[in-house]
């Protein structure tokens, strides 16, 4: 795995092409300057950025909303955990496959039609997928639907995770419902709300799947995004060492939001206590 | 968290979870319904709640699907790959995970290093020059592709060696006084006792390999080696578009994996649970 990456950063400096009969040569930086000025790629990166802002804290909120409804004592619960965990076990390619006829254009598409019974008959009806300001919200609404299963039960291990004592004392000490999800549940979920959208906001600019099948990037490259522009160049104008450029572009994105995520988790005061009482 | 004191808060938390849950499930209705209507009927009837009603019911789409498509081999490309990528990684990554928490040996911190920093790589970073590799490999188009850069996983790696590393090492000792090698020690002292991690690293293995499509996208050409994730997709743009059919092999593709989720639901969600954890 490290090997491919040194290859990757070495392939990225020069200008091979698959089954191009002129010698790979050095083109150093020059490569990266390119790309970076290149619009459709400037589009892409601004693409994932904006899908991220979106994404990440609308999906972490709802994640939470429903762990917090779920962590209540009451009977049935494993029922709902059960069925709002299900789309998690679907391939991203079958989802996107499904949301397509979801989204399908006309007053007889299925979103079309409730939108239109929602607002008692005010919504016009859209061609989601070929209109270029709701094109990448609709990637953003089936990529909402499938991941949130996944974020919502790890955010209920951090929540069952919380002493029990806590609550307790608040309670003694009078604190309402409000103040104890504000002073101790949000306090101690830190660190999993930060793993979370960490996680998110990574998946957020490896997004591929749902853009490959859904809008193959347009219309007028709306929806497309690194990754979608790195296979493009690399397969479909066999573009090999530009297309690895651009996925070096993407890790470093990763690189980078993956030190800051270390950095404030080990800032927490929270983690310094946890070791504090694993420590022998 | 205590319980819920008055009547109407439990009442207003189970009705939002029925809409929520409502909401996650309609898709998933409109797709086994779909599959079992006539092709022309599910674009017509998805905009009213006949969407959610199977008319003239019948098997048609399922038989069409065989037709149309091979499916049986996408399904055991899938199975194969799948299954090879979980127990091979299940082997190499708990033994890998077992020598970083117990043995030692030079150039142990470094390797360590290297599989911390290969968790944050991921393969999208590394795919196009993967590619490259294989190319001038010649392994296009083989299971061997698909298989070999998931099998080692570093996050495994890491699940494994925390795992090993909490278990107390009494454990090991009576079986090394009684002459018992590294090997042994580990099949018969430490297996046994660290079944819930291999089934988290299972499961998580699992869940991320099966809906793989980047990858086996970019190395196969044909359908003779491709999973179903692009069975799919590809089913979905083969003309002409018939909404029946696509749904019949969309049913056929999650069916057992939805039926294993069901029975083992639980362990689903503490190994999905262990990432945060760990993470």
């Amino acid at each position: 795995m490290l090997l491919p990456f040194v290859l990757a950063v070495v392939l990225s400096l020069t200008n091979v092409r698959l089954g191009s009969p002129v010698p790979a040569e050095f083109v150093g930086a020059r490569q990266y300057l390119r790309i970076l000025d290149d619009p459709t790629f400037r589009q892409a990166v601004f693409n994932n950025g904006l899908f991220a802002a979106v994404v990440v804290p609308l999906q972490t909120a709802l994640a939470l909303t429903l762990a917090l409804l779920l962590n209540t004592p009451l009977r049935g619960m494993v029922v709902f955990r059960t069925l709002l965990f299900l789309p998690v076990i679907f391939p991203l390619s079958l989802v996107s496959v499904i949301w397509v006829l979801i989204l399908a254009p006309g007053p007889d598409g299925m979103l079309n039609s409730f939108l239109e019974f929602i607002t008692f008959g005010h919504w016009q009806p859209r061609n989601f997928l070929r209109d270029p300001y709701l094109a990448l919200p609709s990637i953003m609404l089936t990529s909402i639907w499938q991941g949130v299963g996944f974020q919502m039960v790890i955010i209920l291990a951090g929540l069952q995770a919380i002493p029990q004592t806590l609550y307790e004392a608040a309670a003694v000490d009078g604190a309402n419902r409000w103040q104890q999800l504000y002073r101790i549940t949000l306090p101690q979920l830190r660190n999993t709300l930060l793993f979370v959208i960490l996680v998110t906001t990574i998946l957020s600019f490896r997004l591929f799947d749902q853009v490959q099948v859904m809008t193959r990037g347009g219309p007028n490259d709306a929806s497309t995004t690194v990754m979608y522009e790195a296979v493009q160049t690399a397969f479909v104008r066999l573009q090999i060492a530009k297309g690895s450029a651009m996925t070096v572009i993407l890790f470093l994105i990763v690189l980078l939001l993956t030190l800051l995520q270390r950095h404030l988790v080990h800032r927490s005061k929270a983690d310094r206590q946890y070791r504090g009482e694993r420590k022998p | 968290m205590k319980r819920p004191s008055t009547i109407l808060l439990r009442i207003t938390i189970l009705l939002l979870l029925c809409l929520g849950a409502a909401l996650f499930v309609s898709p998933l209705l409109v797709m086994i319904v779909g599959s079992l209507k006539p092709d022309e009927k599910v674009l017509v009837e998805a905009g009213s709640l006949l969407a959610f009603w199977p008319t003239e019911p019948s098997l048609q789409n399922y038989r069409d699907v065989f037709r149309r498509a091979d499916f049986i081999r996408y399904c055991w490309n899938s199975l194969f790959i799948t299954g090879t990528v979980v127990t091979a990684g299940l082997a190499i990554n708990s033994m890998a995970g077992y020598a970083f928490a117990r043995l030692r040996f030079k150039g142990q911190k470094l390797l360590f290093g290297a599989v911390a920093a290969i968790m944050i790589i991921p393969l999208e970073a590394i795919a196009v020059p993967l590619f490259y590799q294989v190319t001038l490999l010649g392994w296009r188009d083989t299971y061997l592709v698909q298989i070999l850069p998931f099998a080692a996983n570093a996050f495994s790696i890491y699940l494994f060696y925390t795992f090993f590393l909490e278990l107390p090492r009494e454990f090991e000792e009576s079986a090394y006084i009684d002459g018992a090698g590294v090997f042994r020690t580990f099949f018969s002292i430490i297996l046994p006792n660290a079944k819930p991690v291999f089934a988290t690293v299972a499961i998580l293995s699992f869940l991320s390999h099966w809906g793989v499509f980047l990858w086996p996208l970019m190395v196969t050409s044909g359908e003779k080696v491709r999973p179903l994730p692009l069975g799919i997709a590809m089913f979905y743009t083969l003309p002409p578009l018939q909404w029946g059919d696509i749904f019949a092999f969309s049913v056929m593709m999650v069916l057992p994996v939805l039926v294993v989720f069901l029975i083992f639901q639980g362990w689903f969600v503490r190994g999905v649970a262990a990432t945060g954890i760990k993470g």
